[in-house]
């Protein structure tokens, strides 16, 4: 047998996912002087956070990238940690020990790490609405992502929609763009702004940006529409969209209607910590609606219930990028000293240090994520004949014939239904679908149950999996004498 | 159904480059999603639903939604983690 510490593909640590969590894991990690694998999907690290313009695309002498400055500064940190960094692989399955098996341009890879910290970010939460299907109609992050690594806008006309700290930044981005934003509907008034006020203040460099998107948006005179909810969208003449939104009242109702055209309208309805992971190795998850939902249970030093699994940033809790940097770093320096590597005490000094900063900018990203919690109303609203799971076309009322036909949590309703049974793997319909399934029993969101976590992790062609495998390579045992 | 995106113009350099969709020669960016190409190309249907047989475009951009599906150069491959390079050939899956 080889020796482990010159196998190439054999890391003490490995971390899936390069946003600012994994980013942080990675440097302090390999700081320690642990041998650090770092993957991610994308071609640069950053994550949806940090994203950077492809190659090929470049800004005019003095241009500011839409990127904050920061992810420029993580993307050198790393290069100069010594950690490996794979990028544009998606791993799309994991087993204990851990094998790490992802397919990339080249075809199928595979790494063995002794620990594993997940830094898989988020998906975004987008509550169904009739006409959320139409061509048109995207997602608030999908929007940024559009302005920060294409420099485009979905359309010349932009209704914003939905909550948090995404609404600001999206509509101040789409006006550097040169699209004009004809609305931003925000679920959240006043009084819940006041509410994340005292936490946000914790962070006074996070305050200043988005107040100075908030004055950027007031500069173009872009229409703030308060406790706004989208009622519905449809298609309207001349190819752009008819919205249909609504003051909602103190009872929850909404109030008179009120129309928008627009070419585009960008809906987002919050952050959901992507569990696929942690589901798939079967880690103790906790249903905690004010960090985004089901969150995988973790210790001070981030370790789940799994031995030698640790998870940091948005995918074990939403608090923001700030914070995911933070988290990486302490679990970074916790899985080195956990492994036996570099010196206990020095590495025990440095995360006290790194809790102390962790504390501040976790106190900003809670008062946003409570901003962005999901809110039982709008999930009530959805209409019967209203399309939940996108990739099967299963509507409200096909999940509510499944729960009242006997169908107690979600598994089953995927297996009646086909809801969440398609190429998105219930990552687009997997919080309406469970909110629906609980109501309509009168039961709790954790009756109510969470999917069976199941290999791929993310969908990956058979054909680029299988690669040149050929029938004629199998090898055939000779068949016992009769 | 449902207009162009809108590429930035002024103070971001691209390079033009062309590529052939659902059989026909069109231009796009180098580098740049072939989601975003195509959105800014006008075509933002990209399928249809499989039940309702309603139009449906990208949603995620991020490789989460799988509604942005497309052949590119033979193979099923999400547009929006596709950088779109000269001589692609990009097909719609209906």
């Amino acid at each position: 047998m080889a020796d482990p510490a010159s196998d190439p593909s054999r890391f003490d640590i490995a971390v899936l996912g390069a946003g600012p969590a994994g980013v942080g894991a990675a440097v302090t990690a390999a700081w320690a002087g642990a041998r650090v694998l770092v993957i991610d999907e994308a071609p640069q690290t950053g994550g949806q956070v940090y994203r950077a313009l492809p190659e090929g695309i470049t800004l005019a002498p003095g241009v500011r990238s839409l990127e904050a400055a920061e992810g420029a500064r993580q993307r050198a940190e790393l290069e100069a940690s010594g950690a490996q960094l794979v990028t544009d692989h998606r791993v799309w399955m994991v087993s204990e020990g851990f094998r790490i098996e992802a397919l990339g341009p080249q075809g199928p890879a595979k790494w063995q790490a002794d620990r594993l910290i997940a830094a898989t970010g988020t998906h975004e939460r987008v509550v169904p609405f009739p006409g959320w299907t139409l061509p048109g109609v995207l997602g608030l992050a999908a929007t940024t992502i559009l302005m920060k690594s294409q420099r485009m806008a979905p359309g010349r006309r932009v209704l914003v929609a939905g909550c948090g700290p995404l609404l600001a930044y999206v509509a101040a981005g789409l006006g550097k763009i040169g699209a004009q934003v004809v609305g931003v509907a925000d679920l959240a008034g006043p009084a819940d702004w006041a509410r994340a006020l005292p936490r946000m203040l914790a962070r006074p460099d996070l305050m200043a940006r988005g107040a100075g998107w908030v004055a950027q948006i007031a500069a173009r005179r872009v229409p703030y529409l308060p406790r706004h909810h989208v009622l519905r969208a449809e298609p309207g003449a001349d190819d752009a969209l008819r919205v249909t939104l609504a003051r909602i009242g103190r009872d929850g109702r909404p109030g008179p209607e009120r129309l928008i055209e627009a070419d585009a309208l960008a809906v987002g309805h919050g952050l959901v910590p992507g569990t696929e992971l942690t589901r798939l190795l079967r880690a103790a998850h906790d249903w905690r609606p004010e960090r985004g939902g089901w969150i995988a249970r973790r210790d001070t030093e981030f370790r789940t219930s799994v031995p030698g699994l640790y998870l940091v940033g948005d995918g074990g809790g939403i608090s923001g990028a700030a914070a995911a940097w933070h988290q990486g770093r302490v679990a970074g320096l916790a899985a080195a000293r956990a492994a036996g590597i570099g010196d206990a005490q020095i590495l025990s000094d440095r995360i006290t240090l790194e809790r102390r900063a962790l504390r501040a900018a976790e106190g900003f990203g809670r008062a946003m994520s409570a901003i962005m919690a999901p809110r039982a109303p709008l999930y009530a609203a959805i209409p019967a004949d209203t399309p939940v799971c996108r990739c099967e076309d299963v509507t409200r009322a096909e999940i509510e014939a499944a729960v009242a036909a006997g169908a107690t949590e979600v598994n089953q309703v995927k297996h009646w239904t086909r809801c969440g049974m398609g190429p998105c793997q219930g990552r687009m319909c997997g919080e309406a679908a469970a909110e629906i399934v609980a109501a309509k029993q009168g039961a709790s969101r954790v009756q109510a149950g969470l999917w069976t976590g199941r290999a791929p992790l993310r969908p990956v062609p058979l054909a680029d999996l299988a690669g040149d495998f050929d029938y004629a390579d199998i090898p055939i045992p000779k068949p016992a004498p009769l | 159904m449902a207009k162009a995106y809108l590429r930035e113009g002024k103070e971001v350099h691209r390079v033009p480059v062309s590529f052939r969709l659902n059989g026909a020669q069109v231009s796009g960016f180098a580098g740049e999603s072939v989601a975003a190409a195509l959105g800014a190309l006008g075509l933002t249907t990209l399928r249809h639903a499989p039940r309702s047989g309603d139009a449906r475009g990208a949603f995620c951009l991020m490789g989460v939604c799988q509604e942005c599906l497309c052949r590119i150069d033979g193979a099923r491959r999400e547009a929006c983690r596709t950088p779109l390079r000269a001589g692609m050939e990009v097909e719609t899956l209906g």
